[in-house]
């Protein structure tokens, strides 16, 4: 990692659109800046592979996937350094940053860090999610754009929200084809988003998301209304069990079967590093508290894009580049005044980028019975724990998430609760009959990323500092 | 299962999985070149031996892990695939340290 500067001004954390758009307009206005990314390519999930992508075929992937080239260009004029391949581990309050690249740990001091960890898929635990054959419809979509991979035989989507059907009318684009797709949209969502409906219209997505709606609808099966799911097979996936309504169970042949319930800020590292945090009664999720500019409880540490709460990728970037700017502040570069008045384009830009967010956060929140499941689903992915453990335990006196831990390892396994962390809540909350926000959420420790002995014993820094690192 | 589209291009890379000789695209993560190449899982988990295959392909939820060049437990989906490359499937009994 001879490539990297001993320290830096700036620290962004993912290249999505909100961490190459903070990059780049700060290392444009001269602070020294690294982009650090888990991926080997810049773009984040949204714009995947889009240096590199092998569909080359512009029309599949569709023009929103090609704005990310936009986004790259200018970042690698910028004068940025860029570490692909980086997995950060650790923020500490004193601004260092723990990372592993290429075998090796080290250290990386910063003045200002900006986390832009994005999104992930909201846990969609039904019975045999685990089965191999089932994946998210996001991780299809990256099969897609990193490798033009689509999957074939009987294929089947499940669940709800904008991903599921871009996904579909990117799979119909590329010819590939959909057994079904089993809609689980709840029917009482149209009445209570139509209040929000004006905001929706005016925002410029009605017209597209229609057109992409029903092409869609033109030429796969769509099942709606669907009000449970289950995935069975020996060994992987063979079958979806579904009801509609209150119909009886119906059976489909599946080899594959890919599941969306919207997408939740990506929040272990924040969570590690201290960050204040408050339940999204809307979004039904855990974010990280932040101000106008993405500014956290912890000093020194903001955060751009979805990992602050879901607003969508063109919403991401201009939330990146009020955070660079107010780092720019921070640093004593920008005074208040200049700070505001070079915000204001990027504020219009962004208010405008969120407009109807309410009419597709209403539409698409996920029923309950699929955010709080059912005793014999696997709610724990890692340790193999069922809603029913989960359960048991409420009924023992367990209150919260972290008592979950040492009860049941649910939430101790390598991911650290990223798959199921959200639905550990919704079920003691509704077990407790109290608020997602009374139950809490994991209180997470670095390091967030599995670290082996060997990168730990390579980090070239002091013992002391290692420790402030790993146990601040 | 999964197939290339027909006019996926990209640079042949050949490897092998569990000691067969495999070939992928250049941009593919591990993960996604034993998917390609058919394989169906990646590990058995080490609490019931269930197996598993790549959930999320993107660095969340570990259920791709393989031996890659004799080092246990890499996440196939974040880990390039390279020419070469020796994958070995997880399915006996070694886990993630923990
Ligand atoms: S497929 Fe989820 S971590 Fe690799």
């Amino acid at each position: 990692m001879s490539d990297l500067k001993p320290r830096y001004d700036l620290a962004v954390i993912g290249a999505g659109p909100a961490g190459l758009a903070a990059a780049t307009l700060a290392a444009q206005r001269g602070l020294s800046t690294v982009l650090l990314d888990e991926q080997r390519a810049p773009g984040g999930q949204i714009y995947r592979a889009v240096t590199q992508t092998p569909v080359k075929n512009p029309s599949v992937l569709g023009s929103d996937y090609w704005h990310g080239a936009d986004l790259v260009g200018p970042f690698r004029d910028s004068g940025a350094d860029y570490a692909p391949g980086s997995t950060v581990w650790s923020v500490s309050r004193s601004l260092d940053i723990g990372l592993s690249r290429d075998g090796a740990a080290r250290v990386l001091p910063a003045r200002h860090i900006i986390l832009a960890t994005g999104a992930i898929e909201r846990p969609f635990p039904i019975p045999g999610w685990t089965l191999p054959g089932v994946m998210g419809a996001g991780a299809a979509q990256i099969l897609l754009k990193t490798s033009g991979l689509v999957a074939s035989g009987n294929v089947v989507l499940a669940g709800t929200g904008p991903l599921l059907w871009l996904l579909a009318w990117q799979y119909l684009r590329a010819g590939a084809r959909i057994d079904v797709i089993l809609d689980t949209t709840p029917r009482e969502n149209w009445r209570q988003a139509m209040p929000h409906m004006g905001a929706f219209a005016r925002s410029g997505y009605v017209a597209k998301g229609l057109k992409l709606l029903l092409e869609v609808r033109r030429k796969v099966k769509v099942i709606g209304n669907v009000t449970s799911l289950k995935a069975e097979g020996d060994g992987r996936v063979q079958s979806v069990l579904y009801r509609q309504g209150d119909g009886a169970e119906q059976r489909l042949p599946a080899d594959t079967l890919l599941l969306h319930h919207g997408v939740i800020p990506n929040i272990n590292l924040a969570n590690a590093t201290g960050c204040a945090q408050n339940w999204d009664e809307a979004q039904r999720c855990w974010v990280p508290t932040v101000d106008a500019w993405g500014a956290t409880s912890v000093e020194g540490v903001s955060i751009a894009g979805d990992g602050a709460g879901i607003g969508g990728a063109l919403a991401a970037e201009h939330r990146g580049r009020l955070a660079a700017l107010d780092a720019l502040h921070r640093l004593g570069v920008l005074d208040r005044a200049t700070r505001d008045r070079d915000a204001a384009p990027h504020r219009e830009a962004l208010d405008k980028a969120q407009r109807g967010r309410e009419f597709l956060d209403t539409l698409y929140s996920p029923a309950k019975d699929f955010r709080v499941p059912q005793d014999e689903t696997i709610v724990c992915r890692c340790e193999e724990v069922t809603a029913k453990q989960v359960r048991d335990a409420v009924k023992l006196g367990v209150s919260g998430p972290n008592q979950t831990k040492s009860f049941l390892r649910c939430g101790m396994g390598p991911c650290q609760g990223r798959l199921c962390g959200p639905t550990v809540v919704e079920v003691i909350a509704d077990a407790r009959g109290v608020s997602p926000a009374e139950v809490g959420y994991y209180r997470l420790r670095p390091p967030v990323k599995p670290i082996t002995l060997a990168e730990l014993a390579s980090l070239p820094k002091a013992e002391d500092e290692i420790a402030a690192v790993m146990h601040h | 299962m999964f197939q290339r589209l027909p006019n996926a291009s990209g640079e042949r890379v050949s490897f092998t999985i569990d000691g067969r000789a495999a070939e992928a695209l250049s941009g593919d993560s591990v993960a996604a070149a034993l998917i390609a190449n058919g394989v169906q899982t990646c590990r058995a988990t080490p609490v019931s031996g269930a197996p598993r295959a790549p959930y999320c392909m993107m660095g969340v939820c570990f259920d791709c892990l393989v031996t890659i060049d004799d080092v246990g437990n890499q996440q196939g989906c974040l880990v390039r695939v390279r020419p070469g490359m020796r994958v070995e499937t997880q399915n006996g009994k070694r886990e993630i340290e923990r």
